[in-house]
């Protein structure tokens, strides 16, 4: 019965975020077409974190910075010319699996606090070398000349295939997110999370399950950030800024921690509520803060632990 | 005399001036129960770490099956058949009962990059389990929550979850801790039963679990071993009941 609930939730949301640009071409609102795929965006870039969050017990305070390399991977390509999406991407992908690989493999020796620290050091580090390549705009962050080209095959200069294509990752990631999570892989990192000493005991290295998992985590944050760039047409190191990395935590958190559609809850609540707020008053941060918190005190488990769960999968 | 199937050799470990393991050696025989008792405070926990790869000693070695395994960490002692049960029980609690036996299935079962298959779904994980399951009496309980059992269950669980390891040593660390009436005799003979066809470091407290079911029995009082031997030489022995003072009765019991 929950089961059959929740299966009609998603493919009611599906149907609803595939229709939404006919809709935005119907009422004339190209608005709420760059709303949707902003969100879904960041929706993504949570979906990353929760990985390592939700699911590994990781607590990253500066995934943003994966983000970054996303942005910045394309932005620096650009500015020299390489607009192809098929040069782009893959650049991007690796570069954002070597960065989560040296992050990783320094921050996963430490836990608790320190991990949270050592995490959001390094972020700073990557936000501060952003700022400090006077080159690729420095603080103010340049334009950037063109979106990714795929040939022939698909124009992100057009607001709609930008949309599907942002659609058809988002949807390709919350696919991929949950064959991980119930795969071996998968309960090897819900263990971790769990208890990793009796993981070490049963036989498991645990650090090397962590380390992959932080390496995904900051891949798919990295196409996050692609995506964010080729939407925005904007670099900045201000997508870095360790603020930036506390926000994605706020959608996770929100949304529902170690549940696969959580964190895309969490960042349309998230986005939802500021432009709500910031279109009523200039001080929106002012009862965006205290509704926040009310959210993460009376919704523990988040949004997602609102809503019926998944068969055969109790929820952490 | 079989070759021990684990083996320490002056193994010491201090703790700033506080020598908490003071030259042991120890031999475990394939097959048997050995018990290690002791006062509080004399070294069970820190043993058990050096013994799982937790700790570190200063100095001797840790033989398994003859293999040097001193410096090798917990999950490669894991590997290669060492499976322990933990004092505070140790489980994973969000999950069901089965899953907990599948996890430790699952991991003997070669490694785990494996991104696709749903793992639920594995029958080469799931029957061992709930054979496990079913060998300590949780047969009913495997789609429990692990979280939601009685205190006597989870106990039982973990014991299913070292057995799932397929070990060659189970290293059980006080598994009565916090038990009382049926739910110990029920563990007693859930240990009697695994008698034989397994080998057994038993760590315990509970002097009447203890001397119900080792095999042989080495004392340790201030991080020495002051006598191993069966459990009828270890009851006359004057020195373990000095070491007991206060506490004959446990003893004699």
């Amino acid at each position: 019965m929950g089961a059959r609930l929740r299966t009609g939730g998603i493919a009611a949301a599906l149907v609803f975020l595939a229709l939404v640009p006919a809709g935005a071409h119907l009422l004339d609102a190209p608005f709420y077409l760059k709303l949707v795929g902003r969100i879904m965006i960041w929706a993504m870039a949570a979906l990353s974190l929760n990985l390592i969050l939700g699911y590994g017990g990781m607590v990253s305070l500066g995934h943003a910075a994966f983000l970054g390399v996303g942005v910045y991977a394309v932005g620096i390509l650009g500015a020299h010319g390489a607009h192809s999406g098929f040069i782009q991407w893959p650049v991007a992908v690796l570069a954002s699996a070597l960065a989560a690989a040296a992050i990783g493999a320094v921050s996963l020796r430490t836990s608790g606090v320190y991990f949270i620290m050592i995490t959001l050091a390094f972020a700073q580090m990557l936000y501060f070398l952003g700022v400090s390549l006077k080159v690729y705009g420095g603080d103010d962050g340049m334009t950037l000349s063109a979106r990714s080209q795929f040939g022939g095959l698909v124009d992100l200069d057009h607001p709609a295939a930008l949309y599907y294509l942002i659609f058809a990752l988002f949807v390709a990631f919350h696919y991929l997110g949950h064959r991980l999570v119930n795969s071996r892989f998968g309960l090897v990192l819900q263990g971790i999370r769990s208890n990793e000493r009796r993981m070490r005991a049963l036989g498991f290295p645990t650090f090397r399950y962590k380390l992959l998992a932080f390496v995904l985590s900051g891949v798919a944050c990295g196409i996050a950030g692609v995506l964010l760039v080729n939407f925005t047409k904007y670099v900045s190191p201000a997508f870095m800024h360790w603020t930036r990395s506390g926000e994605i935590m706020v959608m996770v958190i929100l949304g529902g921690m170690g549940s696969v559609v959580g964190p895309a809850l969490g960042a349309a609540l998230f986005l939802l509520l500021e432009e709500a707020l910031s279109g009523y008053t200039a001080s929106w941060p002012v009862i965006f803060g205290p509704v926040l918190i009310l959210l993460v005190l009376f919704a523990r488990g988040g949004i997602a632990g609102l809503l019926p769960a998944p068969r055969g999968a109790p929820r952490g | 005399m079989a070759e021990p199937l684990l083996e320490t050799r002056d193994l010491v470990k201090s703790f700033g001036g506080v020598r908490a393991t003071d030259h042991v050696s120890l031999t475990v025989l394939p097959g048997e129960i050995h018990a290690v008792i002791g006062p509080n405070g004399a070294g069970k926990t820190t043993l058990i770490g050096q013994l799982a790869g937790e700790i570190a000693p200063d100095a001797g070695t840790v033989l398994l099956a003859g293999a040097d395994v001193t410096r090798l960490p917990v999950h490669a002692r894991s590997a290669l058949g060492l499976a322990r049960s933990f004092q505070v029980t140790s489980i994973f609690g969000e999950f069901t009962a089965l899953d907990n036996v599948a996890l430790a299935v699952q991991a003997h079962a070669g490694h785990s990059f494996r991104l696709w298959r749903p793992a639920r779904g594995e029958a080469v994980l799931r029957e061992p389990a709930r054979a496990a399951l079913a060998a300590v009496g949780l047969a009913h309980r495997a789609d429990a929550p692990a979280a939601h059992l009685a205190h006597g269950e989870q106990r039982q669980l973990e014991i299913a979850m070292a057995l799932a390891t397929r070990p060659r040593l189970l290293l059980l660390d006080e598994p009565m801790a916090g038990m009382a009436g049926t739910d110990s005799e029920r563990m007693v003979d859930l240990l009697r039963g695994l008698k034989g066809g397994h080998t057994l470091v038993l760590v315990e407290h509970d002097m009447d679990a203890v001397f119900a079911l080792a095999d042989r029995i080495s004392v340790l009082v201030y991080g020495r071993i002051i006598a191993t031997g069966a459990p009828r030489e270890i009851r006359a022995n004057p020195e373990v009941e000095q070491a007991y003072l206060g506490e004959q009765d446990l003893l004699h019991a």
